[in-house]
């Protein structure tokens, strides 16, 4: 399936591990987090990257041990209108997590820069849209008025630009 | 009052640029129905019964005259030259095709006006005291905090997938008049011994299928900290509100299955845990905002005008009206007019171009230039001199304005219901028309006093029946419509949800019903004491008896 990531398209190099499938010895894999759980130890001394799927019931809280080993974690949109994901990214974030955050399941060019703005770094798109359409629907707003968010460069904030005297903002994060 | 700047109408006009294409695309057919419908919905497009609804957000419910004057272009130019005032501060319009539509947002962009998040499962539009910055018990104008609450949660790309619709209130004044403790969260103002200003968070408030008065989960959170405090109870309801069920989906289930107590500690948890830096309310950007609210220049006026009273000695219809519908100003000489749109036999909340047109007129001829709407669909002129009241009456007079019910029997709330609703079960305006011709006498209604009569066409009940004095829920039987009443609920500050009577009517027997509650209440009610007072005195026992007994 092909991954959005910085505007282009490119290939999913990750190994998706299930639950108990044989893992080969070597390659970057993502498990789900109920792998991550029971098989830690093993998993972590992997020579390659670690991913984890997670779920968007559980709390982001229980991922907070592993992050400082985690290169990705991949947050579900069972439905594109089911929101949780962007609370569980935005967290994510806040616990200082730099890896990739990957979108899956329904995503849509709709709320392709909502999701940017709360930290997802990836997408799995599926092959319905062109790159065009992706790549027009991460810039629709040029302005947003939240503060804190994560912001490209074709994007502003209201408050920034607004106050040009402040301070730059001290914790502008820049995810990736 | 607001202004936007270059970056406020830069964000609006990108966003009618972006639904013009999504429409674009609807009608070409590249976007499917199903995918449109939450795109639209976003902008407050919704498909009704008959037609397109588009339902525009007038923030905190303040309106200029020149907004006021473009809200009557539009409902000429591309609907049937009126529109429908809401419960919720806004205004629909009901006959809308889909290619006029983002020419209607544009044409409200012109004024520096929005459809944005007037529907969906985001945060609405934020709704005040209609009173607000007039009002002689107000601690000071929520509008400022109101206007950062819009900017804050316009577009909040964390909380635009909520599990449903959430909506917030905001009130500075003790005399609550924005029902706070019916919305998802609410917002009332205290000041404390040091003069500072501090908000009591009301969360878990809410109407529909399950009322319920929302618990306060702060006292006294410091201006500063509003909004993080906000995103944290917003996380913990996106997180974990229920996502399986619709109609258990508002945060008012998740506050009563988890518990207040358990429900705080989680939002105190989160709330702890973020970095809030980001997140802080910036005493600049507030002073900015709240700058744009300045009290208009009032005069030095005597508190009592002469001429005022020589009107209501020559005129019994004025005097009456002036009773009924003027507020009471914080400043001497001046008087708060409410306009009420419920005149005999009319559509409550519906007001033509020609209407509207009229009440800009007088807003900016003798009311500051503002005007504001009510949930009780009325409109309201928050400043006018007493002076001018005479000359504000005789021009309402002459365009069917003058209706001198306010707060009285005839002002009555009601939902657009089954004649244009597509979730409705039951009509809601011929029963407010029929309640409003059976008292068409106006002394019999001043008799009566004050009481607040509120129809809903179905459950979800924008008709706020659960909190109305007398509530009138209409429902489907098996294909008949019939109508359940219930009593003794009040949105205000000691805010109730009102009880069922007993069984239900049909459409024809509404008035009669709603009769024999008020004549059992003014045979029963101690010397100046309203309805709602005789019913928190005496349950809901004797009106039982008057409407079922005899049967």
């Amino acid at each position: 399936m092909p991954l959005l990531k910085n505007d282009t398209l490119i290939a999913d190099t990750w190994i998706h591990g299930g639950l108990d499938d044989q893992l080969p010895e070597a390659g970057d894999v993502i498990v789900p987090f109920a792998r991550l759980l029971r098989e830690f130890d093993q998993l972590s001394h992997r020579p390659d990257k670690l991913g984890v799927a997670f779920s968007n019931i559980d709390r982001a809280e229980a991922l907070s041990t592993f992050l400082p080993r985690l290169s990705l974690v991949a947050l579900p949109f069972p439905a594109f209108n089911d929101g949780r994901a962007y609370s569980l990214a935005r967290q994510l974030r806040d616990f200082g997590f730099r890896g990739e955050i990957r979108a899956t399941g329904n995503v849509l060019p709709d709320q392709l820069q909502f999701m940017l703005q709360v930290g997802f770094d990836a997408f799995d798109i599926g092959e319905r849209f062109p790159l065009e359409a992706w790549k027009r629907a991460s810039k629709q707003m040029s302005l947003a008025y939240q503060r804190g968010l994560f912001r490209r460069n074709s994007e502003a904030e209201v408050w920034t630009e607004r106050h040009t005297d402040a301070e730059p903002w001290l914790e502008q994060p820049h995810a990736g | 009052m607001y202004r936007y700047d270059e970056f406020d109408h830069q964000f609006v006009r990108q966003r009618t640029a972006q639904f013009r294409d999504q429409a674009e695309r609807r009608m070409k057919g590249e976007l499917s129905e199903d995918e449109f419908r939450p795109l639209r919905l976003m902008n407050g497009l919704y498909l009704q019964l008959h037609a397109y609804m588009l339902r525009v957000a007038v923030p905190y419910g303040t309106l200029s005259g020149r907004q006021m004057r473009q809200l009557a272009m539009i409902a000429e130019r591309w609907d049937r030259g009126y529109g429908h005032f809401t419960t919720r501060q806004n205004i629909q319009y009901n006959w809308i095709k889909l290619e006029d539509t983002a020419d209607i947002l544009s044409a409200l962009a012109d004024v520096e006006m929005h459809a944005i998040q007037t529907s969906g499962n985001c945060i609405r539009n934020v709704t005040t005291d209609h009173w607000a910055g007039a009002a002689a018990d107000e601690i000071a104008d929520p509008r400022p905090v109101g206007e950062l609450l819009r900017q804050w949660s316009s577009l909040h790309p964390e909380f635009s997938f909520l599990p449903r619709k959430f909506k917030i209130a905001v009130t500075g004044a003790p005399n609550d008049r924005a029902a706070v403790k019916v919305h998802d969260i609410g917002l009332r103002l205290h000041r404390n011994d040091k003069g500072e200003a501090g908000w009591e968070v009301i969360v878990g408030g809410g109407l529909g299928r399950t009322p319920m008065i929302g618990v306060t989960v702060r006292d006294f959170l410091p201006e500063p900290e509003l909004i993080g405090y906000l995103e944290a109870i917003m996380r913990v309801y996106n997180l974990y509100g229920r996502r399986d069920n619709k109609y258990k989906a508002r945060i008012k289930i998740l506050v009563h299955e988890l518990g207040a107590d358990k429900f705080k500690s989680e939002v105190e948890a989160e709330y702890a845990r973020k970095p809030q830096a980001s997140t802080e309310v910036e005493e600049r950007e507030l002073k900015r905002i709240a700058a744009y609210f300045a009290a208009p220049q009032f005069d030095k006026l005597p508190r009592w005008s002469a001429a005022f009273e020589a009107a209501k000695l020559k005129n019994a219809d004025f005097a009456r009206w002036a009773r009924n519908n003027l507020g009471v100003h914080k400043v001497g000489g001046y008087a708060i007019v409410n306009i009420s749109l419920k005149p005999e036999g009319g559509i409550p909340g519906d007001a033509s171009a020609e209407q509207m047109r009229l009440m800009a007129d007088l807003a900016e001829r003798y009311g500051s230039d503002e005007l504001r709407v009510s949930h009780y669909q009325n409109i309201v002129l928050p400043h006018v001199r007493k002076d001018d009241v005479f000359a504000v009456w005789q021009a309402l007079d002459g365009a069917g304005l003058a209706a001198a019910n306010h707060g009285l029997v005839g002002d009555i709330i009601a939902c657009p219901g089954l004649d244009y609703c597509a979730l409705a079960t039951a009509r809601a305006i011929p029963i407010a028309q029929s309640i409003s011709r059976a008292f068409t006498d106006i002394d019999r209604q001043e008799e009566i006093g004050p009481v607040s009569i509120n129809i809903s066409g179905c459950i979800n009940a924008c008709g706020h029946h659960h909190v109305g004095n007398i509530g009138i829920l209409g429902l489907d039987k098996k294909g008949e419509e019939f109508y359940q009443i219930t009593l003794g609920g009040s949105p205000s500050e000691k805010a109730s949800i009102g009880t069922i009577l007993g069984p239900g009517f049909a459409g024809h027997e509404v008035a009669g019903a709603v009769g024999k509650i008020l004549d059992t209440y003014l045979k029963l009610r101690a010397p100046s004491e309203d309805f709602i007072a005789t019913y928190s005195r005496l349950g809901a026992k004797p009106f039982k008896e008057a409407l079922y007994a005899a049967a």
